[in-house]
């Protein structure tokens, strides 16, 4: 028996993604007692990982939807809190860029759309004022649409920091949990892990990809999840010049098209595709979707091309035979799924914890503990354009560590690395400590650093190199 | 500090050379910052013997190689400023130092940029597949083996058949992984013969020529990996827990670039001239970062030959000028041959040596040099290998005339 006490938690949450610790830190600050359990060593490490990382206005959504509402509004929750922990943001803008007739004719319908979303600062600009904003496109740009609320985040720096300002106001985090099956008792849940049972008066499932089988141990299916995967190319920080806004496909009835964007550490990211797949862990690339990428680059921005890929990756996003998010409250369960969050996810998150909470106290939840003020962590400044530890005299002057490369391509200097950790939210692995720090995450790939990165993070962690490497998690 | 009058970027073959050089013709203080802990860099990890006879004249192993070099440096007089990474190369020529006591500004008259090169990474190789622990490159995978002795794994399969993928073997081998095949996309291997029949029969690793890798397997740790035979078109899958892939080297221009120098579209370093002069007045350049993937002796040389033309014109002027732009005779490359260095040369002046690189073994092996069509020169090479330094005497340009149009060399 692994549970806190004979009466367990007030919540159990299943999945320690963006949504799962966006619910965890939003129940726990209410005054829940809350444990997080995830399969993945590391918060963020499964479709949160490997996503656009864009902080989305919602204009594109379908009006009227549960999406619709949640991303504009997880749009001006997530600003605040980067805003407050230092998580990077750029407000780069997106433009849509049409580049055929039936992508010039649907612009407008697009601008309806916004407007119906309740955006309103988009607007539709003629070729020149495209090319003037973006010099470096290729031929035959149209028309655009620009919306200047679409922004790039650090995407991995939200689930993050969602989860150490729970863990700091008193929730559990249990990774590398699978969770096998859940089982009522009384009132409540017993969610069965490896070595026993954890109770719970309510069970949030927010497990992604996973959420409708964890749906399936509680005899329900609101849905089906078919992964969908998408791939990335990162391109070399040399591309960043190339690019000032983030570059949006126009969506047809033919094809959705891939976008070109900034990211908040200076490289340029180039998709994703969209394919269908069943099995829900083939994050693998293939030669035909790097090849259509590459393609689709270098028509969008042709000099993009001649630059260095930094780094080629997959991720699968739990889509459902469903347009719009699956959030439902079964009262009688004590049970809420959070199914079907598309790429908006990461954008919504923070405003589907406060849906789930809504949901929650709406079917009579109540918590034991007392809500407390939120405490937003400070995070560690990972942002291109934000001021890096190296660039810091004050923090060298703080701490020598700082002021040591470690990882040279990425400017992360030892103390970073020691920092991810130490940290409450500890990294315990290589792709913990580059998701934290960036350590590794840049054009050499470790030619340079990997030997001294590995040694340095199994000393911090006390674990053998041999494990460590083991995995790339 | 005292203001450097050079500030070597790097210490390498290249920048240790050059700074024992520039030490030694009293040009006023020499500084290298290195951003390692340690000085030499690549040879530190390369644990064959062999270094240092093109240069010094006589066979060391990489380390002692590495750490002569840098004596030779400070016994010259030369700093070497370790754990130090060079930020910024300002366009007011103030270069940002920082390292673990801080962040500071030098205001060198001449920056020498020997930043070297290395090896593609498996993404940028749009290798496809998973994305498991266990792939390295050859600088990874002898830092992580002869620098912090790490584990590697059992089984590995080696992409290239470079000298630099023989190396990756033998590192290997130290570790305790068996090869399990090397994969080269050219027909034939491209290193001495003696090493390519010494590990194929003494080691019994098998080379797979006109083959590369076509994907990677394992979520985890790597299981596989597929190797497709370019001219069948078939696809076996190896079963390995490590891949190397080596040689494909990229010169580290990252500083350069945002230095402002303007880069070679086929080398992707600086464009030079015969003094190492880059686009950018007061910005040099030397080495590996300038034509990537020659061996430590060379890249020793041409640090040694910048210097010491830097060091002539400063004797002839009291003021020490910081120097000027590069200029010269455009030189470039057409057929098989990919790349030469320097960009820019003075038929006046020839360089000692121009380094060429072809992309494919022969048609022959004379390297002909053509001004609007006319022949200037030419120069039978001893082999004509991809992926092999091929050089060629400066003397090959000397008839040039330097006000007619661009040089054009080929290989036939």
């Amino acid at each position: 028996m692994i549970a806190a006490d004979r009466h367990g938690y007030d919540v159990a949450v299943v999945g320690a993604g963006v949504v799962g610790c966006a619910i965890a830190r939003r129940l726990t600050l209410d005054g829940a007692s809350v444990v997080v359990l995830d399969r993945a060593p590391d918060v963020g490490d499964g479709t949160s990982k490997a996503n656009t990382a864009i902080l989305h206005t919602g204009f594109d959504t379908v009006p009227g939807t549960l999406e619709s509402r949640l991303v504009a509004r997880g749009h001006r929750l997530l600003a605040d809190y980067a805003e407050s922990t230092g998580i990077a943001v750029e407000r780069t803008g997106a433009l849509l860029v049409a580049w055929d007739d039936e992508q010039e004719a649907a612009l407008p319908g697009l601008l309806a759309r916004a407007e119906a979303n309740g955006y309103g600062d988009a607007l539709l600009v003629d070729a020149a004022e495209v090319r003037r904003g973006e010099p470096h496109l290729g031929p035959g740009a149209r028309a655009g649409l620009l919306v200047p609320g679409e922004w790039v985040v650090d995407p991995w720096s939200v689930s993050l920091a969602f989860a150490t300002e729970a863990v700091t106001a008193g929730a559990e985090l249990r990774l590398s949990t699978p969770v096998t099956g859940v089982d009522r008792s009384g009132g409540g849940h017993e969610v069965r892990v490896p070595g026993g049972v954890i109770r719970a008066r309510w069970l949030v499932n927010a497990a992604g990809l996973g959420a409708d089988l964890v749906d399936r141990m509680l005899d329900r299916a609101d849905f089906t999840v078919t992964p969908r995967r998408g791939q990335l190319l990162v391109f070399d920080k040399a591309a960043r010049t190339l690019l000032t806004h983030i570059l949006l496909p126009v969506p047809t009835e033919r094809s959705k098209g891939v976008l070109v964007s900034p990211t908040t550490w200076g490289n340029v990211l180039l998709g994703p595709t969209a394919e269908d797949l069943d099995d829900r862990t083939d994050t693998a690339t293939t030669t035909a979707g790097l090849e259509l990428l590459l393609g689709a680059g270098g028509r969008i921005l042709p000099a993009l091309v001649d630059e260095e890929v930094t780094a080629a990756y997959a991720g699968l996003r739990a889509a459902t035979e469903h347009r719009d998010y699956q959030i439902r409250c079964h009262p009688d369960l004590a049970y809420v799924t959070v199914g079907g969050i598309r790429s908006t996810g990461l954008t919504a998150s923070p405003a589907i914890a406060e849906h789930v909470a809504g949901l929650l106290s709406d079917a009579g939840a109540r918590w034991e503990g007392v809500p407390v003020a939120p405490t937003p962590p400070t995070m560690p400044p990972l942002g291109e354009n934000q001021v890096r530890p190296m660039r810091d005299p004050v923090r060298i002057a703080s701490d020598p560590d700082y002021g040591t490369a470690l990882c040279h391509c990425e400017q992360v200097s030892r103390g970073e690395v020691r920092d991810a950790c130490r940290s409450l939210v500890p990294a315990t692995g290589l792709g913990g400590v580059r998701r934290r720090t960036r350590a590794m995450n840049g054009r050499c790939q470790g030619f340079w650093c990997g030997a001294e990165v590995v040694a340095t993070v199994a000393e911090e962690t006390g674990t053998d190199p041999a494990v460590l490497t083991r995995t790339t998690a | 500090m005292t203001p450097p009058a050079v500030l070597v970027v790097g210490a390498g073959p290249a920048g240790l050379s050059a700074a024992h050089e520039l030490a030694r013709s009293g040009v006023g203080p020499v500084v290298v910052a290195e951003r390692e802990s340690a000085a030499g860099g690549v040879p530190r990890h390369c644990d064959h013997t062999g270094f240092g006879l093109q240069d010094l004249r006589r066979p060391l192993s990489g380390p002692a190689y590495a750490r002569l070099l840098a004596r030779r440096a400070e016994g010259a007089g030369a700093r070497i400023l370790l754990r130090t990474t060079v930020a910024d190369v300002d366009q007011d020529g103030a270069v940002t130092l920082i390292g673990p006591d801080g962040i500071t500004t030098v205001r060198p008259r001449a920056v020498l940029l020997a930043t070297g090169a290395r090896e593609r990474p498996r993404a940028a190789r749009l290798v496809p597949g998973d994305r498991p622990a266990g792939v390295f490159t050859t600088g990874q995978l002898q830092q992580w083996v002869l620098l912090r002795d790490l584990p590697v794994g059992r089984r590995a399969v080696v992409v290239g058949a470079e000298h630099v993928a023989y190396s990756a073997v033998l590192t290997l081998r130290r570790a305790g992984v068996a090869t399990v095949a090397m994969v080269t996309d050219l027909p034939r291997h491209q290193t001495v013969p003696v090493f390519a029949t010494v590990t194929r029969v003494g080691l019994r690793v098998p080379l797979r020529t006109s083959s590369r890798v076509v994907g990677l397997h394992g979520t985890g740790r790597l299981e596989a990996v597929d190797v497709e035979d370019l001219v069948t078109g078939g696809v076996d899958r190896l079963e390995a827990d490590t891949v190397v892939f080596t040689g494909d080297w990229v010169p580290d221009h990252d500083l350069a670039r945002r230095s402002g120098v303007a880069l070679d579209r086929s080398t992707r370093g600086p464009r030079t001239d015969v003094a190492g002069r880059t686009t950018r007045p007061g910005v040099l350049a030397a080495g590996n970062l300038v034509h990537p993937g020659e061996t430590a002796g060379l890249a020793a040389l041409a640090g040694r030959e910048t210097a010491r033309r830097l060091a002539t014109t400063w004797s002839d002027r009291p003021d020490s000028p910081s120097p000027g732009a590069a200029s010269g005779l455009a030189v470039g490359v057409s057929g098989a041959l990919r790349s030469v260095v320097p960009a820019l040369v003075d038929p006046a002046d020839p360089p000692h040596r121009l380094l060429l690189r072809t992309g494919t073994f022969g048609p022959g092996r004379l390297v002909v040099a053509r001004q609007g069509g006319a022949v200037v020169g030419s120069h039978r090479l001893r082999h004509a290998t991809p992926h092999r330094s091929l050089s060629v005497p400066g003397t090959l340009v000397a008839a040039a005339d330097p006000a007619a149009g661009p040089l054009e060399l080929s290989l036939i």
